[in-house]
């Protein structure tokens, strides 16, 4: 047999390898949390707060959690946004090809991305602390919205760096100004968007770090920004430290919440990207 | 008299100048009544240092089919784009000069260029239509100016798609994405979304050359029709497109214009070397 054929087969032999190292970690997560969370899953769980000693085998649920990273997660989203979206047309539509402040712009959203949440939440920590401020909702949000800005930025400006030259001259040419363009560009990188939102989604629902100082963790619902609210992640740390294996079960139940959550929003968010998308030229 | 005019650079300066027409025009109505001038004087303009543009000269006729034609590089396209000042948005541009549009030099600080902009309607060399259905391509530079009658929006898109005869072919599908119509029938969607904010000129840079030849030719008849009304810029790599279709020619080679004027004297007459080698075939 002539070597580029075996050459092809070792290739794809190793394709095929590592592909089922990926999948078989991720059946092996899934098999875990499913074998030790759905038999501790109950109705309670998702509609109840904890009661007296849930920590310890008690009754009630993680109905504060789940409302909790809820909030944060939309509290978060939705202020990223606010401030991601501003920035990525700035970059790529007023600042030109090879502008020195895009460059450093980009280098400084690179290396943001790659700060760990427990320095963020550190961060914000001093701050509040500065201030006078408790641990809130409010500073939660606050954390994660930071923490999610560099992703939002990063991968809708990864899609909007592709923005065809010539749609924007189009667009011109009708007489618009480039504030007008970004209807334009939006529906241009609307799937961008939707992935960002997704990517950012997941890290915030799924941080336990940066929320851990900032937003605390409480067994009530909170009412208010100022008050500390209690965050799916960390209920799982709390559940999973108990020595008791009742409770250590019910942690891989929340994980499984979790993991539903972040399902859900995905199959959403895909299904909002298409209906988006398809004016995409 | 034309040195008068071209000096003064605001509307109504120009509106002054122009009076003494008014008795000359008050009898015709609807477009007739608009005389498009395009005329560009002493323009240069460089890019990183390289002179693209050379003393460019020339006016544009109005309602005619005005065709720049030349070799590949020699500013054909840099020229078109100036008129509108897309130009302005490439790394280390600079120009001199002028260009006058209706009375008003477009490189005036005081101009505005997005009205200058709304003036000439764009065609691009590949179709592209904006990421919306069919019906919001050809609104959404309406709604931008200000028009968001929804009624009189719909009368709008019938009218444009009608000019360049499209309504038959889309109009039950009008909410469909633009994205998915032919690449023939997208450019001539790109024509009508020029068209419906009522621009005075209409740039065409090479925009036929990613068409079929029976879209292609669809494109050109309607350049035809479309002159009546118009002032038609073409720039074309094809010289038999512009013996076709051009009433007024100019040739460029190097960035210089070397010759223009009316098609039949220039292709059948030229005065220039190199125009002569150009339209026999010994460059392209």
């Amino acid at each position: 047999m002539k070597f580029k054929f075996i050459e092809e087969k070792i290739a794809k032999g190793l394709m095929i390898g590592s592909s089922i190292v990926v999948i078989a970690f991720v059946i092996n997560i899934i098999y875990t949390i499913f074998r030790r969370g759905i038999p501790a899953l109950n109705w309670d769980m998702i509609s109840k707060i904890p009661a007296g000693g849930y920590y310890n085998g008690g009754g009630g649920g993680i109905l504060n959690a789940i409302v909790g990273s809820l909030y944060i997660v939309l509290g978060s989203t939705i202020l990223g946004l606010l401030v991601s979206i501003p920035v990525v047309f700035y970059l790529n539509v007023y600042l030109k090809k090879n502008s020195k402040l895009a460059y450093i712009a980009r280098l400084a959203f690179d290396v943001l991305f790659g700060i760990p949440s427990i320095v963020y939440g550190a961060f914000a920590f001093t701050i509040m602390i500065l201030l006078g401020m408790h641990t809130s909702l409010g500073g939660g949000i606050l954390v994660i919205t930071l923490l999610i800005i560099p992703i939002f930025i990063r991968s809708m400006d990864e899609v909007a760096m592709q923005l065809p030259k010539d749609l924007l001259d189009a667009t011109y040419a009708l007489g618009a100004t480039k504030l007008e363009t970004i209807k334009v560009v939006l529906r241009q990188i609307a799937p961008g968007i939707a992935t960002a939102t997704l990517l950012s989604v997941g890290r915030a629902i799924g941080d336990a770090a940066g929320v851990m100082f900032t937003a605390g963790f409480t067994d009530s619902i909170p009412t208010s920004l100022s008050q500390p609210a209690a965050t799916l992640p960390l209920s799982v740390f709390f559940q999973l430290s108990s020595p008791n294996a009742d409770v250590q079960d019910r942690a891989y139940s929340a994980a499984l919440i979790l993991i539903f959550i972040v399902l859900i929003i995905s199959l959403v968010g895909r299904f909002i990207t298409n209906q988006f998308s398809k004016n995409k030229i | 008299m034309a040195q008068l005019i071209y000096q003064n650079s605001t509307r109504a300066s120009w509106a002054e100048d122009y009076s003494f027409l008014n008795n000359d025009i008050e009898n015709r109505e609807g477009l007739a009544l608009k005389k498009s001038y395009l005329k560009v004087s002493d323009l240069n303009l460089y890019i990183n240092k390289t002179h693209i543009l050379k003393n460019v000269n020339l006016e544009i006729p109005d309602k005619k089919i005005t065709c720049i034609i030349g070799p590949s590089g020699c500013g054909k396209s840099t020229l078109l784009k100036t008129f509108n000042r897309l130009i302005d948005d490439t790394e280390g541009i600079k120009y001199d000069g002028s260009i006058w549009v209706d009375g008003l030099n477009i490189f005036d600080p005081k101009t505005e260029i997005t009205e200058i902009r709304k003036k000439m309607g764009l065609l691009s060399q590949r179709p592209c239509p904006l990421p919306m259905s069919i019906y919001d391509n050809i609104a959404f530079g309406c709604k931008m100016h200000g028009e968001h009658n929804r009624k009189k929006l719909n009368q709008i898109v019938e009218e444009q798609l009608k000019a360049v005869g499209l309504w038959g072919e889309v109009k039950d599908r009008l909410k469909a994405p633009a994205s998915k119509l032919s690449i023939g029938q997208q450019q001539r969607l790109c024509l009508a979304r020029g068209l419906a904010v009522e621009p005075e000129f209409i740039l065409a840079d090479e925009a036929t050359s990613a068409l079929d030849p029976i879209s292609s030719k669809h494109i050109e008849e309607l350049f035809v029709e479309l002159k009546n009304d118009y002032a038609i810029i073409l720039v074309t790599h094809t010289l038999r497109q512009a013996l076709r279709i051009a009433d007024h020619v100019i040739f460029m080679y190097l960035g210089e214009v070397i010759e223009s004027g009316a098609a039949d004297v220039v292709f059948n007459n030229p005065k220039h070397d190199l125009t002569k080698k150009y339209l026999e075939g010994a460059f392209s």
